[in-house]
């Protein structure tokens, strides 16, 4: 990062991993473990959450000093949802398929609790330029756990990746599935979504002891 | 008929927290302890009651492709539904503060013991939620809007009580560290969900194409007495 100062690139590294949204912070979490049967939803997702989180903290930095504060609430609801209207738009009009399968889960994007939750707890009371690069930082964070969910999911429940058949064939039982191997199709289905994000919290918190709670 | 049909569907198959995650955020950070999990379970139920029919009628008069002709003939091609997620969230922002407001005025110790939950609510996302699967459903009649918001509520109160009160007993049990508090919970809920998906068969006629084809024979032990016999004329059926 030779281009950003050391706590610059703090803001961009630390929600990567020691301070990651989803395991650590507990934001987030409904769309990360509704829309991540496939890996290239989970993709455009956070694609979506970096382009709404990005310029959202950075707009709120700007105005942040004109905004009243008994209306801040409303005033970041309507900041988030213009952009996220723009974001469903693009994707109805790009990538129709994909924004049928993500369905309401792209509106949530407004409710999703990490940029209301970064907006408060940094763009109100930072410059534009440090709350972009944590706008980066914490939807990276967000970005690596969906798709390692999506990834195991998308793997070990359909036996594609990005919808290309890696495993091989299933129906002309060839690859993998030549010697018996089956699709976990219960991979698929929500209940495994908080599974996988489960132990990879139980993986996180092994390699890094200070993160574990007392109960 | 289809009333108690969408209230049963919204509580159990399409259950909030289970089926659709919806609202994860607030139902893991305050289900710690069962008395604040049946605080915030309540007003989650009282603002979806309040906000699902309210944004349905927004929906109907206003959003959808060709909703304001009842101002005129010629506004019969307006398709105002890009504006619903402002307009959604600006009538849950509304109603939550009006809410708190004539709670505080009618009800203080209510409004005390809700705290700093009322005005939580407005971002949550099962709110929006309620209100956004109201639309993409399209739910025909106001009447069973109403129905699906309470049901949804319900459910997504059911969700969090039982959370509540397993975090509660697990406190006494030996969980490996690194799972403790957060990780457990997860896997939990997980485990939860797979016993809701037991529901999936409840409703004869199966319209939701993505319900699982297999059902899980273990009895729950939150069936009543109309989801048992529910259950015994399917298995007449399907034999």
């Amino acid at each position: 990062m030779g281009l950003l100062s050391k706590k610059d690139s703090k803001l961009i590294l630390d929600p990567l991993a020691d301070n990651n949204p989803i395991t650590i912070q507990v934001l987030g979490i409904c769309s990360a473990l509704a829309i991540t049967a496939e890996l290239k939803a989970s993709i455009v997702m956070s694609i979506s959450v970096l382009f709404v989180l990005g310029l959202g903290n950075v707009v709120i930095s700007l105005i942040r000093n004109i905004i009243p504060s008994k209306i801040r609430i409303i005033v970041q609801l309507t900041v988030v949802a213009a952009l996220v209207i723009i974001v469903d738009l693009v994707l109805k009009a790009f990538a129709y398929e994909l924004s049928k399968t993500l369905s309401v889960f792209v509106g949530l994007i407004i409710t999703n609790c990490i940029i209301m939750g970064r907006f408060e707890a940094f763009a109100l009371g930072n410059g534009p330029w440090k709350s972009f690069l944590d706008g980066i930082g914490n939807s990276l964070g967000y970005g690596v756990i969906l798709i390692i969910v999506g990834f195991f999911r998308e793997l070990l429940g359909s036996g594609t990746l990005l919808g290309y058949k890696v495993l091989g064939d299933p129906i002309e039982k060839t690859g993998v599935y030549a010697i018996g191997y089956e699709n976990n199709g219960f991979m698929l289905l929500s209940p495994m979504a908080l599974i996988v994000v489960g132990i990879i919290i139980w993986v996180q918190r092994s390699r890094n002891s200070a993160l574990i709670e007392d109960h | 008929m289809e009333y108690i049909e969408l209230f049963f569907k919204s509580i159990f198959i399409d259950n909030m927290v289970f089926a659709t995650f919806l609202g994860m955020c607030s139902y893991l950070a305050v289900s710690k302890k069962v008395s604040t999990a049946v605080g915030l379970g309540a007003a989650v139920i009282f603002v979806l009651a309040i906000t699902v029919p309210l944004n349905w009628l927004l929906d109907q008069y206003i959003l959808k492709p060709g909703a304001l002709t009842w101002l005129g003939d010629d506004f019969a091609s307006y398709d105002l539904s890009f504006l619903s997620f402002i307009m959604f969230i600006a009538t849950i922002a509304t109603m939550v503060q009006l809410v708190e407001i004539v709670v505080e005025k009618f009800s203080p110790s209510l409004y005390n013991s809700l705290g700093i939950f009322l005005p939580l609510i407005a971002v949550n996302c099962a709110i929006l939620g309620g209100s956004l699967f109201m639309q993409s459903r399209e739910i025909p009649t106001l009447g069973l809007a109403t129905i699906y918001g309470v049901g949804s509520g319900i459910g997504w109160f059911l969700a969090i009580l039982a959370i509540a009160a397993i975090r509660e007993k697990i406190r006494y049990s030996n969980v490996p560290a690194p799972l403790r508090g957060l990780g457990i919970t997860f896997i939990i809920t997980g485990l939860m969900a797979i016993g809701f998906m037991s529901f999936g068969g409840m409703l004869t006629g199966g319209d939701d194409a993505t319900e699982p084809k297999t059902e899980l024979t273990e009895p729950t032990k939150e069936l009543s007495e109309e989801d048992k016999e529910d259950l015994a004329n399917h298995d007449e059926i399907a034999e």
